[in-house]
C-alpha cells in the first residue's frame, strides 16, 4: 500500500511538471506561428501562464477522481475497480484527459491569466474555509456523539449526578452493571486543580508582570523575559514528569513529616505545576496591558507625590484592569483544558472533596483514560468522553469570548 | 506633626520597597522553579547514558549452535544464543550448581543478551561461520538490576528481601568487578534502539523517528495551507463579516485545548475514514490542524508588516495581483511566515495529549520506516515510561526529555535567528 501510495504521488507529480512544459512549449510554438503571419496579433497571456493552466486542468480532473475513488472505495466499488493499481489507472488518465482539453484552448486571444489568477484565489479562498471547516468538524462530531450520550444517559444523571464509575460490566449479571455517569465529582476536581493553579500563576505572573515593566532595568528585561517565556514553551509532559516525580513525593514525604496525611496523586502537585506553567501567560499579556497605559497618567501621579508603588496599585493597576481580567481568563481556559500535567500528577478516581492533599480527577483526564485503548463507538463509556469533550470545548470557548468581549468593552482609550 | 509626617513618608517608603521586591520575588520563583526543574531533570539523565557490560568467556558450542551440523545460517540465526551465554556465566561460576543459583546467575545478563549477540554475528548473508567450536571473550549487556547497583541505585544496607539483587548475586557482580570483567560504557544503544520492556534494551530511535514523520506531514499540511489562507485574509478578502468570521474562527481554533483536537481526530479519521490508529498520518493530520492557527496569524502579521508601497509599485509596472502577491510580497514576508511555521512545529512536536487519543500510545518495538506504520513519539514515549515500574526507566526518561528539550532548542533558536536575521524595519 504504501508503495503504491509513493508511486502515484511521484507519477503525478511527473504529470503536473509534463504539463506546465507542455503549455509552455504549446504557447510559445503558437505564438511564433502566429507573429510570423502579421505583427498585429498580441498574445495575451505570457507563456508561463498557459503553461500553469494546463498543469491546473491536468491536476483538477485527477485529484477530485482521486478522493472520489478513495471515499467510494471500501464500500461501493467492484473489487477490480477497488485495487490500488485501478486507483493509479483512473488517476493518470484524468490527469491525460484534463492535460488534452487544456493545450487545445491555448490560442493568442485565450486569456489564461485570468483563468490562473482565479484558481489562486480560489484555492486561497479555501485554505482559509479549512479553519472553518475544522471548527465545524470539532462542533459537528462533539455535538454528535454527545447526542448519542445523552440518548443513553440522561443529561440532569450527567450534570447532577455525584457517583462516578463509566466501567460497564461485559456480562449483565457482574457488580456495577450499568455505569453511572454523574459527572459532579469531575468537574468538582477540575475546579479545584484550576483554582490552586490560578492561585499561583496570578499573583506570581501580575507581579512579574509589574516588575518587569515598571522596575526592571532594560537589560533584567532583554534576558529575565525570554527566560520566563521558556515556561509556556515546555512540552506539558514534561511539567508532569516533574510533578509527579519529584514535587509529589517530596510533598508526601514532608506531609507525613507533619502528620498530614497527602496522597502520592494530590490535587496540590498537579495545582502547583500547572500553576507555573501557566505564569508566563498571565505575566506576558498583563506585560502588555501594563506597558499600553499612557506614561502621562505615570507622570501625572509621580507629580501628585505618589510613590511608584502607589502609582501602580492606584492608576495602572486600575486602568489596566479589564486587560488583566482578559489575561486571568485566557490563562484559567488554558489550564481546564490542560492535559498532561493532571493525567500524571492527580489521579483517575473520582473524587468529590475540596482537600488539595486528595487525589481529584478532571474532565481531560477522563476523557483521555476513557478513550486510550481500543473502544467500541456505541458504549455509553466511549460517548461520555465526547460529552466531557463538549462540556470543556463550551467552556474554554466562553472563557476565550469572554476574555475578548471585556478587553473591547471595557478598554479605556487614551487618545 | 512634622515627626509624623516623617513617619508616614517613612512607611509609604517601605511599602514601596516590599512592593518592589514582591515582584523580584514572583520572577526569582518563576526562574528558580525553571531552573530547579531543568537541573533535577538532567540530574535524573545522567544514568541513562552509561550501561555496564560483562565480560564473559563464551564458547561457541556446534552443540548448541548447529543441532544439525549443516552450517545453515538460518538455522543457526534462530539458535539459542542466551543458553551459550548462560553456560558461560554458570563456567564463570562453578561453585553456583544448585537450580537456585543458577536461577539467581543467569539474572546477571541482560535476557536480550543473545539476541544481540546473534546479531552481531549473523549480520551479514555471507558470515563466516568459522566460530562455531570455538571460544572467545565477549562483553555483554548487563541485566538493568546489575546496572542500577553499579550505578548504586540498589544499595547493600538494604535488607534481602527488600532489595532487587540478593546478597549472593552482589558477591558475584563483587568478583567480576574484582577481575575486571565489568566496565560501564557509554549507552550507544539509547539512541539506536526503539522502545523495549527490558530497561536496557529501551531507545528512543523509534519516538524520534515517530517524531520526524509526524512533524513532516504536520508541516507539508498546515504550511502551504497556513500560508495560503493568511494571503487570503490578507490581500484578497474584503474586510466584512464573512472575512471577520473566519478571522474569529482562527482565534477561537487557537484556544481550543489540544485534547479536543484529539478527539475531532478519533472521531472523523479513524472512525469515519478508517485511517490507520497509531500511524504517524494520522498524528501530523491531527497536529496540522492544531499549528494551522498559529501559522496563520504570524503569517498574517507578517504580510501586514510589509509596506503598501510595494504592492503598489509592482501594480504600477503592470503586474498582476497574483504576480504581486508571489513575486513581491510573499518573499518579503517569508522570514516572519517561517518562523511562525517553526514555532508551531515546535508546539507540535511537544504535544501529547491529542496523539494518546489517536492510540499513539501503544507499546511499539520497531522503528517505523514509513508513514503508515504504528508509531509512537517522544513526548508519548516519555509518558508510557512514566508508567513503568523499573527504576531504569526514570533516567531514561529524563533522558528523553533532554532529547525533546533540545530539539526544542534547536528549534527555537533558528526561529530566533530567523527573526534576527531577516527582520525589516520599513
Amino acid at each position: 500500500m504504501p508503495y503504491t501510495t509513493t508511486i502515484s504521488i511521484f507519477v503525478s507529480l511527473c504529470l503536473l511538471v509534463t504539463a506546465y512544459f507542455w503549455g509552455v512549449k504549446r504557447a510559445i510554438a503558437t505564438k511564433r506561428s502566429q507573429t510570423a503571419l502579421s505583427t498585429q496579433v498580441k498574445f495575451h497571456s505570457l507563456p508561463g501562464f498557459h503553461g500553469a493552466y494546463v498543469a491546473i486542468w491536468c491536476a483538477i480532473p485527477s485529484l477530485v477522481l482521486f478522493v472520489a475513488w478513495q471515499t467510494l472505495r471500501p464500500n461501493f466499488l467492484p473489487q477490480w475497480l477497488a485495487q490500488d493499481m485501478a486507483g493509479l489507472v483512473l488517476l493518470i488518465s484524468a490527469g491525460i484527459l484534463g492535460l488534452f482539453f487544456a493545450q487545445k484552448r491555448i490560442a493568442s486571444r485565450f486569456k489564461a491569466r485570468h483563468k490562473v489568477e482565479t484558481a489562486f484565489s480560489l484555492v486561497m479562498l479555501l485554505s482559509s474555509l479549512v479553519a472553518v471547516f475544522t471548527t465545524f468538524g470539532v462542533v459537528v462530531s462533539l455535538v454528535f456523539e454527545t447526542m448519542r450520550f445523552f440518548s443513553k444517559v440522561s443529561v440532569s444523571e450527567f450534570l447532577f449526578g455525584l457517583h462516578w464509575s463509566p466501567q460497564i460490566a461485559l456480562r449483565a449479571d457482574q457488580v456495577a452493571s450499568s455505569g453511572s455517569f454523574g459527572a459532579v465529582s469531575i468537574f468538582a476536581g477540575t475546579l479545584l486543580i484550576t483554582a490552586i493553579a490560578m492561585l499561583i500563576a496570578v499573583p506570581i505572573g501580575l507581579f512579574s508582570a509589574i516588575y518587569m515593566s515598571e522596575y526592571a532595568t532594560p537589560k533584567f528585561r532583554t534576558w529575565a523575559k525570554p527566560l520566563l517565556e521558556i515556561l509556556a514553551g515546555i512540552p506539558t509532559v514534561v511539567y508532569g514528569f516533574f510533578a509527579a516525580l519529584t514535587i509529589a513525593p517530596f510533598m508526601r514525604n514532608w506531609g507525613f513529616e507533619l502528620g498530614l496525611e497527602i496522597s502520592s496523586e494530590s490535587a496540590m502537585a498537579a495545582g502547583l505545576v500547572m500553576g507555573v506553567m501557566i505564569i508566563p501567560f498571565v505575566s506576558s499579556l498583563s506585560d502588555d496591558v501594563i506597558n499600553a497605559v499612557p506614561q502621562t497618567l505615570r507622570d501625572g501621579s509621580a507629580a501628585l507625590g505618589a510613590t511608584k508603588s502607589e502609582t501602580i496599585r492606584l492608576v495602572l493597576l486600575p486602568a489596566a484592569l479589564p486587560g488583566i481580567v482578559s489575561s486571568v481568563l485566557l490563562a484559567t481556559s488554558r489550564a481546564i483544558g490542560e492535559t498532561m500535567i493532571v493525567v500524571m500528577a492527580a489521579g483517575l478516581a473520582a473524587n468529590l472533596t475540596a482537600n488539595p492533599f486528595q487525589a481529584v480527577t478532571t474532565v481531560t483526564v477522563q476523557i483521555l483514560t476513557l478513550l486510550v485503548g481500543d473502544q467500541e463507538f456505541d458504549s455509553p463509556k466511549t460517548l461520555a468522553a465526547f460529552a466531557l469533550g463538549f462540556v470543556l470545548f463550551l467552556l474554554t470557548l466562553g472563557l476565550n469570548i469572554l476574555a475578548l468581549k471585556i478587553v473591547n468593552k471595557y478598554r479605556e482609550k487614551y487618545d | 506633626m512634622i515627626d509624623k509626617m516623617s513617619r508616614h513618608t517613612k512607611k509609604r517608603y517601605q511599602a514601596e520597597r516590599r512592593f518592589k521586591i514582591y515582584g523580584l520575588l514572583a520572577i526569582m520563583f518563576a526562574l528558580g522553579f525553571l531552573g530547579l526543574m531543568l537541573s533535577t531533570i538532567a540530574l535524573r539523565a545522567i544514568p541513562a547514558f552509561t550501561q555496564t557490560y560483562i565480560q564473559l568467556t563464551v564458547e561457541f558450542s556446534a552443540k548448541i549452535l548447529d543441532v544439525d551440523n549443516k552450517r545453515d545460517v538460518k538455522q543457526i540465526a534462530r539458535a539459542d544464543f542466551q543458553k551459550i551465554i548462560r553456560e558461560a556465566l554458570y563456567a564463570e561460576f562453578p561453585a553456583a550448581n544448585k537450580r537456585q543459583d543458577k536461577k539467581h546467575l543467569k539474572k546477571l545478563v541482560s535476557s536480550e543478551a543473545g539476541y544481540h549477540l546473534s546479531r552481531d554475528l549473523l549480520a551479514a548473508e555471507t558470515t563466516d561461520l568459522n566460530f562455531i567450536g570455538t571460544s572467545a571473550a565477549i562483553w555483554v549487556k548487563s541485566s538493568d538490576d546489575v546496572d542500577s547497583f553499579i550505578k548504586d541505585f540498589i544499595s547493600r544496607e538494604v535488607d534481602e528481601i527488600n532489595r532487587r539483587l540478593n546478597d549472593q548475586q552482589i558477591g558475584w557482580i563483587d568478583s567480576l568487578i574484582a577481575d575486571g570483567k565489568l566496565e560501564t560504557r557509554f549507552n550507544w544503544d539509547f539512541f539506536k534502539f526503539a522502545d523495549s520492556r527490558s530497561p536496557e534494551d529501551a531507545g528512543i530511535r523509534g519516538a524520534v523517528m515517530g517524531s520526524l514523520f509526524t512533524l513532516a506531514i504536520t508541516l507539508m499540511l498546515s504550511f502551504p495551507l497556513g500560508v495560503f489562507a493568511a494571503i487570503y485574509l490578507e490581500e484578497y478578502a474584503k474586510p466584512g463579516r464573512i472575512t471577520d468570521f473566519i478571522g474569529v474562527n482562527i482565534n477561537n481554533l487557537a484556544a481550543i485545548p489540544s485534547i479536543v483536537f484529539g478527539l475531532l481526530g478519533l472521531a472523523l479519521f479513524l472512525n469515519i475514514f478508517g485511517m490507520s490508529r497509531s500511524s504517524p498520518l494520522v498524528g501530523g493530520l491531527v497536529l496540522s490542524l492544531m499549528t494551522l492557527p498559529t501559522v496563520i496569524i504570524t503569517t498574517r502579521a507578517a504580510l501586514k508588516s510589509v509596506p503598501p508601497s510595494i504592492r503598489e509599485a509592482a501594480l504600477g509596472i503592470g503586474a498582476s495581483k497574483m504576480q504581486t502577491i508571489l513575486h513581491h510580497v510573499l518573499p518579503l514576508a517569508m522570514p516572519g511566515a517561517l518562523t511562525g511555521a517553526i514555532i508551531g512545529m515546535a508546539r507540535a512536536l511537544g504535544e501529547t495529549a491529542p496523539l494518546l487519543m489517536i492510540g499513539m500510545v501503544a507499546f511499539i518495538a520497531d522503528i517505523p520506516t514509513n508513514i503508515n506504520d504504528p508509531a509512537t513519539v517522544l513526548p508519548v514515549q516519555i509518558y508510557i515510561w512514566a508508567d513503568s515500574p523499573e527504576r531504569a526507566f526514570e533516567s531514561k526518561m529524563s533522558a528523553a526529555i533532554l532529547v525533546l528539550l533540545f530539539f526544542l532548542i534547536v528549534m527555537n533558536g533558528l526561529a530566533v535567528l530567523l527573526r534576527r536575521k531577516y527582520e525589516r524595519r520599513w
